[in-house]
């Protein structure tokens, strides 16, 4: 009974690692489904996602300081036009170079390596090495009461530090919204079903018509986009800096590999289990172990069960 | 000229102009030499696995390590001297390469890159962990007095020099055998057509395992001596960074000639250093590199040498 106690008493710290772990999860969400996404139709894996995420928080804090005025006015503005820039860029980049190696898995990754440092070290050059941060467009604090027994009676009590902050509440709607919204266009619009097509076999979607060309631009500007986009949304939060990009792209990697490469609804569940899991692996043990330990897991994973563990057999 | 007589001439004179350079360098430019030449062994165990056998890895790093820490964690913790230190991260980088083949091997094309890719993250952060063994993201300094081989002073400008000669020359040499021996042949074959070479009854697993044994070793001979040579480890030499370097280094050469490595590393060295005294955003340079290859001359220097000029070159 002991430990159930002290569990109890931890409860505040768990809630608290919880809330932090759906945040990350959601963020996670948002950039694996645009690598997944870009697997799945293109068969290719993109090295520089990671430069991607960066460069949509970049972007985002370069227009809010321009548009300046109230924080949510040019919170807005940075959130609807900076993914679609990044996204624009994107799509010129696969026309540019990773069309020109004919989606040949093997140099789609040297080129997009070089890619990763061509983005990361031009932003280094025209951004500099400072982080910045953006002030969110709201923030208010909601405080979460707990419970304990006082001489064998329960009594409420609000925990010092037990809040949420409304903005990461606000992030975490908004990451399912859009991965909703995703799920739905790609089973119910017209455009998905060509990207589907396009996915199942391109050559017999190229013989019906279908301009398998510019559908791979599309599918790489939307998942860089969505990148772009998870790092607008973790802006307010983190601040925005030349070499956020790598860790995003390891923790994309793990979350894509865990869920099945190219499985979408694997990748969303994956995310969920790791961002739950990184952060209350991190109240018992040092960060470092907690990610020693996942990134030797995803290896083993990938060693093991190739198919990851939502994954479908397929070539 | 027989092939065999061309071949060896043109690599031994390699190694002669390298040794006669020492006597026109200044100080400057032959400790610039020195640290290309134990680079370019890293490029050319590189270059095993992905020019001759067709795998291509992002995690060598590790490897470097393994020989990297290998030689110092003994020397600098337990007093062990240079020469058994030396031979201890062979070993290890050997024992670790052979580990690594195993586990990886089972998986193929890019499961096997992003493999690499995430053990050779576990190792970084591995050594990050171990700080007080690896002293982390400073590392630690070899004592100057330590670094002798066989009562040679190795911190001496000259010694200096010929210790990373003989490295240099000792991978090179291995790889133009290796190449030309069946087993190197096998490997050619393996990344050519694996299934034909299958069909032809070669074994290919076990020639794949082969190949990243002797590619993991080169690399971690390169990352002793380069501990042993100039002092200093660090965990930097583990990240992702100094996995792609070889690529880059390898592919710019030509990935698949012996000569390819030293080149790729000799030009891009001092690409890299000319720009980083330009800018601090020096590795922009080794991005455009990558993506002008990998576009434009995917067969490299020496690839597009033996295409169009030298077609014996190996």
């Amino acid at each position: 009974m002991g430990y159930v106690w002290q569990l109890w008493a931890d409860g505040p710290t768990i809630l608290i690692a919880l809330f932090e772990g759906a945040l990350l999860a959601a963020v996670l969400a948002l950039m694996a489904a645009g690598l997944s996404l870009v697997f799945g139709v293109m068969r290719v894996v993109n090295v520089a996602h990671g430069e991607f995420y960066m460069l949509g928080a970049v972007a985002a804090w370069f227009i809010a300081s321009q548009i300046g005025g109230s924080p949510a006015v040019s919170f807005v503005a940075a959130l609807i036009v900076a993914p679609l820039l990044v996204g624009a860029l994107a799509a010129m980049i696969d026309i540019t170079v990773i069309k020109k190696v004919n989606y040949d898995p093997e140099r789609t990754i040297v080129a997009t390596i070089g890619l990763l440092y061509i983005i990361q070290q031009g932003t280094l050059m025209g951004f500099g090495a400072v982080p910045r941060a953006v002030e969110p467009p709201f923030d208010h604090r909601i405080a979460i009461p707990w419970w304990e027994k006082v001489d064998g009676v329960w009594e409420m009590y609000w925990p010092w530090g037990l809040s949420i902050s409304t903005y990461k509440v606000f992030v975490i709607v908004a990451a399912i919204v859009i991965i909703s919204a995703l799920r739905y266009a790609m089973t119910h619009s017209k455009a998905g079903l060509i990207m589907r097509a396009t996915q199942l076999d391109s050559e017999t979607a190229q013989a019906f018509g279908i301009p398998v060309g510019r559908v791979y631009a599309g599918v790489f500007g939307v998942g860089c986009g969505l990148a772009a986009l998870a790092g607008v949304l973790i802006l307010p939060i983190q601040q925005a800096h030349y070499l956020m990009g790598g860790e995003a792209l390891l923790s994309s990697f793990i979350v894509v590999i865990i869920g099945g490469l190219g499985s979408f609804g694997g990748t969303i569940i994956a995310a969920i289990i790791i961002g739950m899991t990184d952060s209350i692996l991190t109240i018992f043990f040092s960060p470092i172990i907690a990610k020693i330990v996942a990134t030797l897991l995803v290896a083993l994973v990938l060693v093991f069960k190739p198919t990851g563990l939502f994954g479908t057999k397929r070539q | 000229m027989s092939v065999t007589a061309k071949t060896l001439s043109l690599h031994l004179g390699l190694i002669a102009v390298l040794f006669a350079l020492q006597f026109i360098l200044g100080p400057y430019q032959q400790g610039n030499i020195a640290r290309i030449m134990v680079l370019a062994t890293y490029a050319i165990g590189y270059n095993v696995l992905f020019g001759y056998t067709g795998l291509l890895s992002l995690g060598h790093a590790m490897f470097f390590c393994a020989g990297m820490y290998g030689l110092a964690i003994p020397m600098y913790h337990f007093s062990v001297p240079a020469e058994l230190a030396f031979l201890m991260a062979l070993a290890i980088g050997a024992g670790f390469s052979l580990l690594v083949g195993l586990l990886a091997l089972r998986t193929i094309g890019v499961a096997f890159m992003i493999v690499t890719l995430m053990f050779a993250q576990a190792v970084y952060l591995i050594i990050l962990y171990a700080a007080e063994w690896t002293r982390g993201d400073e590392g630690f300094v070899l004592v100057q007095s330590t670094r002798t081989l066989f009562g040679v002073d190795l911190t001496d400008d000259t010694a200096k020099y010929a210790a990373a000669l003989v490295l240099f020359a000792t991978a090179l040499l291995f790889t133009l055998w290796l190449v030309r021996a069946p087993t190197g042949r096998v490997l050619i074959a393996v990344r050519e057509n694996e299934d034909r070479a299958s069909l032809l009854g070669y074994d290919i697993h076990r020639h794949k395992l082969i190949a990243v044994v002797i590619s993991g070793t080169i690399s971690a001979a390169a990352g002793a001596g380069y501990a042993l040579l100039f002092g200093n480890t660090g965990s930097t030499f583990a990240t992702v960074q100094y996995s792609i370097l070889p690529l880059l280094w390898v592919l710019l050469g030509g990935a698949g000639t012996v000569l390819g490595p030293f080149l790729g590393t000799l030009f891009m060295y001092y690409l890299i250093d000319y720009a980083a005294d330009v800018t601090n955003a020096y590795m922009l340079i080794a991005g455009a590199a990558l993506v002008a290859l990998t576009l434009f001359a995917p067969t490299g220097i020496a690839g597009t040498v033996r295409k169009h000029l030298w077609r014996w070159l190996p």
